[in-house]
């Protein structure tokens, strides 16, 4: 038998059809469903007279709009829009029998958060949700992505995915990373070296010594901005960091069932000689604590670096580096650690876990924000909240002046009140720096956790190193 | 869904690499829970001011190109969220098709989902699409999805490649969910073997 890479294996043992064209069907092991991207897909099954296929396979969060202020159970603080599609959830859930966690749970976060958290996200499964950053159950060495409404409509009529095969890449990280430079780096980084269309039609497996030494939490860091280097997936292959996480989750199985699945998760990784379309090496003592300057997220350089000139570019890119400079209000030669900042935002799906919150405390501890800053943290999920509580966390956060809020998607994509304003400038643990994604007009700079605490002591962009 | 056989229209020309998804409906217009109605806020934050009036120079806001029907960009279409409100608010403004020389893999897919054909061209043939749509109304692109060509308006012909399924789908407005129904046998079968193989999933 030829040999397989990790995606060959879990792509093989999901073909529920396969036409003569190459066009299958692959089930769905999990679908993870959001109150933005669903409503219209189960009005679609209503109209269509249809039902939920496996509604025991499929889980309901609400996280995008929804406020995080502590006072959020009152409903007035939600706009009638917001609340109209909160509610639709809660309706559709209860209607179609799907797993939910509604506000008021204390289980209830990002959904892609809370998904690994309860042990639906598992080795070797298939997963897709209405949301690009489904990437990030990647991590687990299972196959996510993120699809659109239809597609979701019609995972829910079938627990199927009309697909063909994507290619595969293969992304190295080597050797060890150096102190201050996290998973986000990494990520950012390969972005960096790709550019955001580098993995269209591709789904990448990374590897290296450098992403076998993450915890699971960095692991889902890399994974979920694989969409923003344009692929749809991200995989990481499954070893001991990854059972010791998935052991003892309410929804992981136990006993026998465990033994028998750890024995078949044993079996998911890259065989010796298997064939990938494209590869890339980094070395991970090259990767610096790095910073996004423009408004996609390939504009990425160490901290240490300087504004880029659109001269620096060429062909199409060079309009586009214009545009992202008088956007964000910067000009070339400016060192990237003079830039002042109004606003520091550390959560979302990319770096709203526990070892993210550790990562900010470490800095902060014992420090001030800088005055007249607004600096925010957002825990990924209920749970994160009150473990970062228990480990004292967020008594750090709340001295350093930051605001301790409740569990949701926030200002990484500023659907809920909390946005930037117009000209405002933030640094960012989230994971896109669009034109106008944290609020119109807004500035955003993306980096890791550490160094948005360091922005936040500093009032302005900072080589976390500095303050280590 | 709405069938795509050939089309003539005025192209808008967007001559801009990595327009997202957030460019093409800002997030505050996802809180429907309707697909229809999205066209009026289609490009929002470029084709209007705080106030809500027009941006003249933005290019739907000029006279020539309001009735756009073809939108002609650059590389990476689509980049960003999965969100289906992008393709739902390209065609309510009445877009059916995009050309571009690459696109984000949600998105296009979003596309053939929503009637919309998104062509991939190379650079130089979009470079020259491009050119015929900044000569304005008067220069009409013709799409003829079954013979795989784009027409500009002195005639010269650029041929592209569609995967032969979707474009059996688009050109009969067939319903995926329909379709993959009829092999409802074939996903039992493979629950099945694949619950007695992997029984904690």
């Amino acid at each position: 038998m030829s040999p397989k890479t990790l995606y060959d294996k879990i792509w093989d043992a999901h073909v529920a059809h396969e036409a003569e064209d190459g066009t299958c069907l692959l089930y769905i092991d999990r679908h993870l469903v959001h109150e933005v991207t669903s409503p219209q897909a189960f009005e679609g099954l209503r109209m269509a007279n249809r039902s939920v296929h496996a509604p025991d396979k499929t889980i309901a969060v609400p996280d995008h709009n929804v406020p995080t202020t502590l006072d959020r159970a009152n409903a007035k603080t939600m706009t009638e829009d917001s609340r109209v599609q909160v509610e639709a959830l809660d309706k559709n859930a209860k209607e179609f029998g799907l797993h939910y966690y509604p506000v008021s749970d204390v289980r209830q976060g990002i959904v892609h958060i809370v998904g690994p958290e309860q042990g639906w996200t598992l080795p070797g499964m298939t997963v897709v949700c209405g949301d690009s950053h489904t990437a990030t159950h990647g991590a687990f060495g299972s196959l996510a992505h993120g699809i659109g409404t239809s597609e979701v409509e019609h995972v829910l009529a079938t627990q199927t995915l009309i697909q063909k095969k994507s290619k595969n890449m293969k992304v190295e990280i080597t050797g060890k990373l150096r102190p201050g430079v996290t998973a986000k780096d990494i990520t950012m980084s390969v972005i960096g070296e790709t550019g955001t269309a580098g993995g269209t039609g591709y789904v990448i497996e990374y590897c290296g010594e450098a992403i076998r030494d993450l915890s699971m939490e960095g692991r889902m860091t890399v994974c979920n901005m694989a969409i923003e280097g344009g692929a749809r997936a991200g995989l990481i292959a499954p070893d001991q960091t990854t059972y010791d996480y998935c052991m003892g989750r309410p929804h992981a199985p136990k006993g026998a069932a465990w033994e028998a699945a750890v024995a078949y998760w044993k079996t998911l990784f890259t065989d010796e000689g298997a064939h990938f379309d494209k590869v890339i090496t980094l070395k991970g003592e090259d990767i610096a604590p790095s910073v996004t300057w423009g408004t996609s997220p390939e504009d990425v350089l160490p901290i240490t670096a300087v504004v880029p000139s659109p001269t620096d570019y060429q062909g199409g890119k060079v309009e586009a580096v214009q545009r992202s400079l008088d956007y964000m209000g910067l000009t070339p030669g400016m060192p990237l650690s003079e830039i002042e900042i109004d606003t520091v935002f550390i959560g979302s799906c990319t770096n709203g876990r526990i070892e993210d919150l550790r990562a900010a405390a470490a800095i902060l501890k014992g420090k001030k924000i800088k005055d007249g800053l607004r600096a925010m943290i957002v825990p990924g999920s209920g749970l994160v909240r009150a473990q970062a509580e228990e480990e004292g966390l967020a008594d750090i956060f709340k001295e350093a002046g930051f605001e301790w809020r409740l569990a949701g998607c926030s200002m990484c994509l500023a659907m809920n009140p909390d946005q930037l304003a117009e000209g405002e400038r933030c640094a960012s643990t989230s994971n896109r720096n669009f034109e106008g994604r944290q609020g119109y007009k807004g500035r955003t700079h993306l980096v890791s956790p550490g160094m948005a605490a360091a922005a936040a002591i500093t009032g302005k962009l900072t080589d976390v190193r500095e303050m280590m | 869904m709405d069938k795509f056989e050939t089309l003539t229209g005025i192209a808008a020309p967007m001559p801009l690499v990595n327009i997202d998804t957030d460019m093409i409906i800002p997030k505050q217009f996802l809180k429907t829970i309707k697909r229809s109605g999205l066209g009026a806020n289609l490009f929002d934050e470029m084709r209007f001011d705080r106030q809500g009036n027009e941006i003249a120079d933005f290019v739907l806001n000029k006279p020539q190109y309001r009735e756009a029907e073809i939108l002609v960009a650059g590389d990476n279409f689509g980049c960003g969220s999965s969100r289906e409100h992008a393709p739902w608010a390209i065609k309510d403004f009445g877009i059916r098709c995009v050309i571009a020389p690459s696109y984000a893999d949600i998105f296009y897919n979003n596309c053939f989902k929503n009637g919309i054909l998104p062509i991939v061209l190379p650079q130089e043939q979009v470079d020259a699409v491009m050119k015929d749509a900044e000569k304005g109304a008067n220069a009409r692109v013709s799409i003829d999805l079954n013979a795989q060509t784009v027409t500009l308006s002195d005639g010269e012909v650029f041929s592209f490649e569609v995967d032969s399924f979707k474009k059996h789908c688009l050109m009969n407005g067939l319903d995926d969910i329909g379709l993959t129904l009829e092999k409802v046998d074939s996903v039992k079968a493979f629950e099945a073997k694949a619950s007695a193989a992997r029984p904690w999933v």
